[in-house]
């Protein structure tokens, strides 16, 4: 009876899937600089497939990282499948037994991703061992990723892949992901999950907007009273643990994470465990209980700030770190007399700009101090703050984003595109397609300026998100984004690109990221 | 970085009276004080935050309620219990509220483990029942349209009693009684001295589900399901099958979803599956109304019964492409009459939904034969035929004794309708303002069903949910008669970017904008007020395991915990 059941299933699978054409072709995302498929196929055996080290490779078994790499991957290609002997047999040909995988430089596998790490690769799949090359690790995970988007399945469930040269490398370097874990707490789970998404879309930059007014939740192990008392509950906090959790799954997947401390404003949450670091308001010359931005006059904030970027940049091994400056309100600065004051003996006259500036050059040295780079958003430049020549500006403000970009780097900085990827505003319909049309590099200037835009961000403020709907509001919009900052910059077949994303989004549901559907139909599991 | 949202911000500065779910933290939370001095506090936190606060957190909110702040009964998990009050037309056996009672139990204590059951310094009377009281017998029937659905539920010292006229109105009483108790730190629970009398404002609260765009797992039926029993709505509208996909399995045309479903092995509804939606649903007092959609939306009906749908024509010979129905042949009203019979017995309720929108005539206008037919009959438009149809298909439906809905084409095309057609208005601007359309509905004496301003799949950035809870059905120009044909409204959640990933945060709290406004009085509009309920309701959803969307920044004490093990391969 049961093996009667089994000898049956291929027939039934293939007449029940009209929609399933029996030649599915491997749906690549984002789509590799150069992909040469031959028609030549090669099955997968799911019980003898193995992904190996080259005997040349400068990394073996002891690098975990890979070995980690190796059995998610198998597990990808292979995992949502149940028994995987009775499936295999329908196709008879040549077989695939292994992709060897080759580091060529010297390896680093405990090493964290950098702004310099080299993600190029090379992929010959050919019988009966594929080999992938990378002169780094970073570059064998983009390649195990792009090796298991092209094995697929007949109709019978067969596994197979075509004979094929990949040689990939990224468009950009920057290529990032942006949560706000303030307006809404995230649960670490959520993250990590986000993490598995990102790697399946080549994004290599988390951009961790850990804090802002509504709450507090990084656990400081200077300052444990931010998050005591600035956190939404004692449940809703990142312990130390927490954070080297997310840094070491995200190194895993090749990722860097790149925290945000956003100051002087959107810091309500800040004032709430650490007294006088805000400035105190007043109304009609009278001070009433409500704070400003941080306190910009007072030498205890700028104790304050270096031991707590101390913290920061020894907890986050990333060379960057992002200190914000975004929408820094004047009212309540305005309202201060102290403030007043201060700007009389300093000369500032009316211009609250050189205020800000002067915090965010004080913040910029402190920063400076610990060895680390830092990112802030465009208001930073924009009030002209005088920063370092390898500062890179994000720019978030729409529509005229491009303006921005010409001006940032005809000042010789590194930018980093936001404007219009900010996912949280969502519509109605395909608006990945918007997200893909969008070409970072269209504005007017010299080769050299180009140079300069070194990637993009999709952005997720967490307004109106948390773990309820985050996943299915970030994926697969936040994957258009993945494709424009990794491939050429020719790829913009808006159909093609729609067949690829819509298979692309079933594998992530499958491999259990709830991306939401492109449009009507239905995933093969 | 981000944009300030352009909407009120609602003060999140206000506390909770210590509720088992917080949306807004405050410096009222608890934990702060020691477990005994803050049991004395509880009653007077409550009664600071009152004026600014709604008495209750109860959505949808009640026709009456009347909060006592100062008397606290508290309840203990390992003691309480629901009870048949003896002289209740109903008693234990009765499926619906046996049921129900263990459910609710569940919901109001969760799993434990709960406190020791001494407390010595407990202060409130703690009460052990609460007693429920059915006016009429009858447990294993259906809802129907006309199922009363009152109650009333006294919390005093004298008396613990929910009364019902119904089972159906005892199922809405304990969802209240439900969400009138709160936890408190220490994992008491409480519930103040309450009095409410409670009714709908309209008997039709629906919501759409289409399975036919995205097949949705049985799984995401029947939490919809739940989420419904939540928000008191009680009509499932079940818009099966459709263009794309058939996943209904027929037991007399069973190559209906063979061919026609996405993948007939994995994407389909059995005969057992539609059982089991429809026994889920009645017992939480909701009704399933199916639609299959004819004339038009029947691409996918096409495969599995040749000769169904009309050949389209490219010059002199058919294209290769299909139409709608094919109204001119016969074996069409046969299939029809075999087909809907079956639907008749398969679903219980009265009425079916036959859809009949969007007909588009091309194809009919390029076959000739479709051409040789009409001008056979005298028709001069293509809606006459349209109406040819569809009179032929409501005489098949009616010869089954059942009811039907119809989208509001069927109305405007000028199709002779039975009187007691329910109308069911979903255009929001053309060829009328929905406000107009209600209105000539209701004109021409046909029951109105209003869905148009809450097409829930459509989705925009921010709070949305106020411009969907400000709508009101009677807000169009008519006499009281014209007014009393409104039987309600639906909440539409259309399948074309919809599937089990995104359902439940999409529909979630939502489709509770559209739940209040359908049975709350209509003077309930008050948005701040319902800022902070629907908030709460939110957190308590979570709680209950709805994975609800927030309406705004903030957090709630359970949040969700998403089942990434169990989607992972």
């Amino acid at each position: 009876m049961a093996l009667q059941g089994l000898l049956l299933l291929p027939v039934l699978l293939g007449a029940g899937a009209p929609l399933a054409s029996a030649a599915r072709q491997p749906a690549l995302w984002p789509l590799p600089m150069s992909v040469q498929l031959s028609p030549n196929l090669l099955r997968l055996a799911p019980g003898s497939f193995e992904i190996i080290h080259g005997p040349q490779s400068s990394a073996g078994p002891d690098c975990f990282l890979l070995q980690d790499a190796f059995r998610r991957y198998r597990e990808y290609v292979f995992g949502y499948l149940k028994s995987p002997d009775q499936y295999s047999k329908s196709f008879v040909g040549a077989e695939l037994q292994q992709l060897l995988v080759t580091i060529t430089s010297d390896s680093e596998c405990d090493a964290y991703p950098s702004s310099t790490s080299d993600e190029s690769y090379k992929l010959i799949v050919q019988e009966p061992v594929a080999v992938l090359e990378a002169r780094e690790i970073w570059g064998a995970l983009r390649g195990l990723e792009t090796f298991s988007q092209l094995v697929y399945r007949d109709p019978y469930g067969a596994y197979l892949i075509n004979k094929s040269e990949v040689i990939d490398y990224p468009r950009f370097h920057f290529r990032g992901i942006l949560i706000d874990t303030s307006r809404h707490y995230l649960p670490v789970k959520t993250i990590l999950q986000t993490l598995d998404g990102m790697a399946f879309n080549k994004f290599n930059v988390l951009h961790w907007h850990i804090v802002d007014d509504q709450s507090f939740p990084y656990q400081s192990i200077t300052f444990p009273e931010l998050s005591n008392k600035g956190a939404y509950s004692p449940a809703h906090v990142y312990t130390q643990t927490d954070i080297k959790l997310v840094l070491e799954y995200a190194r895993l997947r090749g990722i860097r994470v790149i925290p945000e401390f956003d100051t002087p404003g959107h810091t309500d949450s800040w004032g709430k465990g650490q007294n006088d670091l805000l400035t105190p308001c007043y109304k009609r010359g009278i001070k009433i209980d409500v704070f400003g931005p941080v306190n910009p006059i007072l030498n205890t904030t700028y104790e304050f700030m270096s031991k707590f970027f101390k913290e920061v940049s020894k907890i986050f091994p990333e060379n960057y770190i992002h200190l914000g400056g975004d929408e820094v309100d004047f009212t309540c600065w305005k309202s201060n007399p102290d403030i007043t004051e201060f700007m009389k003996q300093q000369g500032f006259g009316q211009d609250y700009e050189k205020l800000e500036s002067y915090y965010i050059q004080k913040l910029i040295d402190i920063v400076s101090s610990t060895n680390k780079g830092y990112i802030v958003w465009q208001e930073v430049f924009d009030n002209e703050v005088k920063l370092k020549q390898d500062t890179i500006i994000e720019v978030w403000i729409g529509p005229s984003y491009n303006l921005e970009l010409q001006k940032v780097t005809a000042a010789g900085y590194h930018a980093v595109l936001a404007a219009p990827w900010y996912l949280d505003y969502i519509s109605y319909g395909q608006d990945w397609k918007k997200y893909y049309k969008v070409e970072p590099l269209d504005f007017s200037g010299t080769e050299s300026q180009k140079d300069l835009v070194i990637g993009g961000t999709a952005a997720l403020w967490g307004e109106f998100v948390d773990a309820t709907n985050l996943s299915p509001r970030l994926w697969p919009r936040a994957s258009a984004v993945g494709e424009r900052l990794w491939s050429p910059a020719n790829v913009r077949d808006l159909n093609d690109a729609y067949e690829r994303l819509t298979e692309h989004r079933c594998r992530m549901v499958r491999r259990g990221v709830p991306a939401q559907p492109v449009f009507t139909g239905h995933c093969e599991m | 970085m981000t944009q300030r949202p352009r909407y009120p911000s609602v003060s999140r500065t206000l506390p909770l009276p210590v509720g088992s779910c917080s949306a807004m933290p405050g410096p009222g939370q608890a934990g702060v004080l020691p477990p005994p001095l803050l049991l004395l506090l509880l009653p007077l936190l409550a009664v600071r935050t009152l004026a600014a606060q709604p008495e209750a957190y109860v959505w949808p909110w009640p026709q009456k309620i009347s909060v006592s702040p100062n008397v606290t009964f508290a309840l203990k998990p390992i003691l309480f219990r629901f009870q048949y009050s003896n002289s209740s037309a109903v008693q234990l056996g009765c499926s619906v509220l046996d049921q129900a009672f263990v459910r609710y139990l569940g919901i109001i204590f969760g799993p434990g483990p709960w406190l020791s059951r001494h407390h010595p310094g407990l202060k409130q009377t703690v009460k052990n029942s609460l007693e429920v009281f059915v006016n009429v017998p009858g447990c294993d029937q259906f809802p129907e349209m006309n199922s009363v659905e009152n109650y009333t539920l006294t919390l005093s010292d004298q008396q613990f009693i929910l009364k019902a006229h119904t089972v159906w109105g005892a199922l809405r009483g304990l969802e209240t009684f439900s969400q009138l108790i709160w936890r408190s730190a220490e994992g008491m629970f409480y519930v103040k001295q309450t009095e409410v009398v409670d009714f709908p404002r309209f008997p039709h609260r629906g919501l759409l589900l289409d399975t036919s765009r995205h097949y949705l797992p049985l799984q995401s039926i029947l939490e919809t399901l739940d989420g419904m029993a939540y928000n008191k709505f009680n009509v499932f509208h079940w818009h099966i099958v459709d263009d794309p996909s058939f996943p209904y399995e027929s037991m007399t045309f069973p190559e209906l979803s063979r061919k026609g479903s996405y993948n007939s092995a994995t994407h389909i509804y059995t005969i057992g599956d539609v059982k089991k939606v429809i026994e889920y649903a009645r017992m939480r007092g909701i009704r399933v109304i199916s639609e299959f959609d004819t004339p038009g939306h029947t691409l996918s009906w096409g495969k599995g019964i040749p000769g169904l749908l009309t050949p389209c024509y490219s010059g002199s010979t058919p294209s290769g492409t299909f139409g709608p129905v094919n109204p001119i042949l016969n074996s069409t009203y046969e299939f029809m009459a075999s087909f809907f019979q079956e639907i008749s017995s398969v679903f219980p309720d009265f009425y079916l939904h036959l859809g009949g929108d969007e007909v588009d005539f091309t194809c009919w206008r390029s076959n000739p034969d479709i051409k040789a037919f009409m001008k056979k009959r005298g028709f001069d438009r293509f809606e006459k035929l349209e109406s040819f149809y569809i009179q032929k298909l409501l005489n098949i439906v009616s010869s089954y004794r059942k009811g039907y809905m119809v989208w509001q084409e069927v109305f405007d095309n000028n199709v002779k309708l039975n009187p007691d057609t329910v109308v069911h208005v979903w255009k929001e601007r053309s060829p009328f303002p929905y406000a107009l359309e209600m209105q000539n509905v209701t004109k021409a004496g046909f029951r109105a069903l209003l869905s148009a301003p809450w097409y829930l799949n459509r989705i925009s950035y921010g709070q949305d949910w106020q411009e969907i809870y400000m709508v009101d059905p009677l807000d169009f120009k008519g006499s009281p008669e014209q007014k009393s044909l409104v039987i309600g409204g639906e909440a539409c959640m259309w399948g074309e970017y919809v599937d089990e990933t995104n359902l439940t945060p999409r529909l979630w709290p939502r489709g509770g904008a559209v739940a209040e406004r359908l049975w709350s009085s209509q003077s309930v509009r008050d948005l701040d007020l319902a800022y902070n309920r629907l908030a709460h309701f939110r957190c308590e959803l979570l709680r209950r395991g709805i994975q609800a969307q927030p309406l705004y920044v903030g957090y709630c004490e359970h949040e969700y915990f998403h089942r990434m093990e169990q989607n992972h391969p």
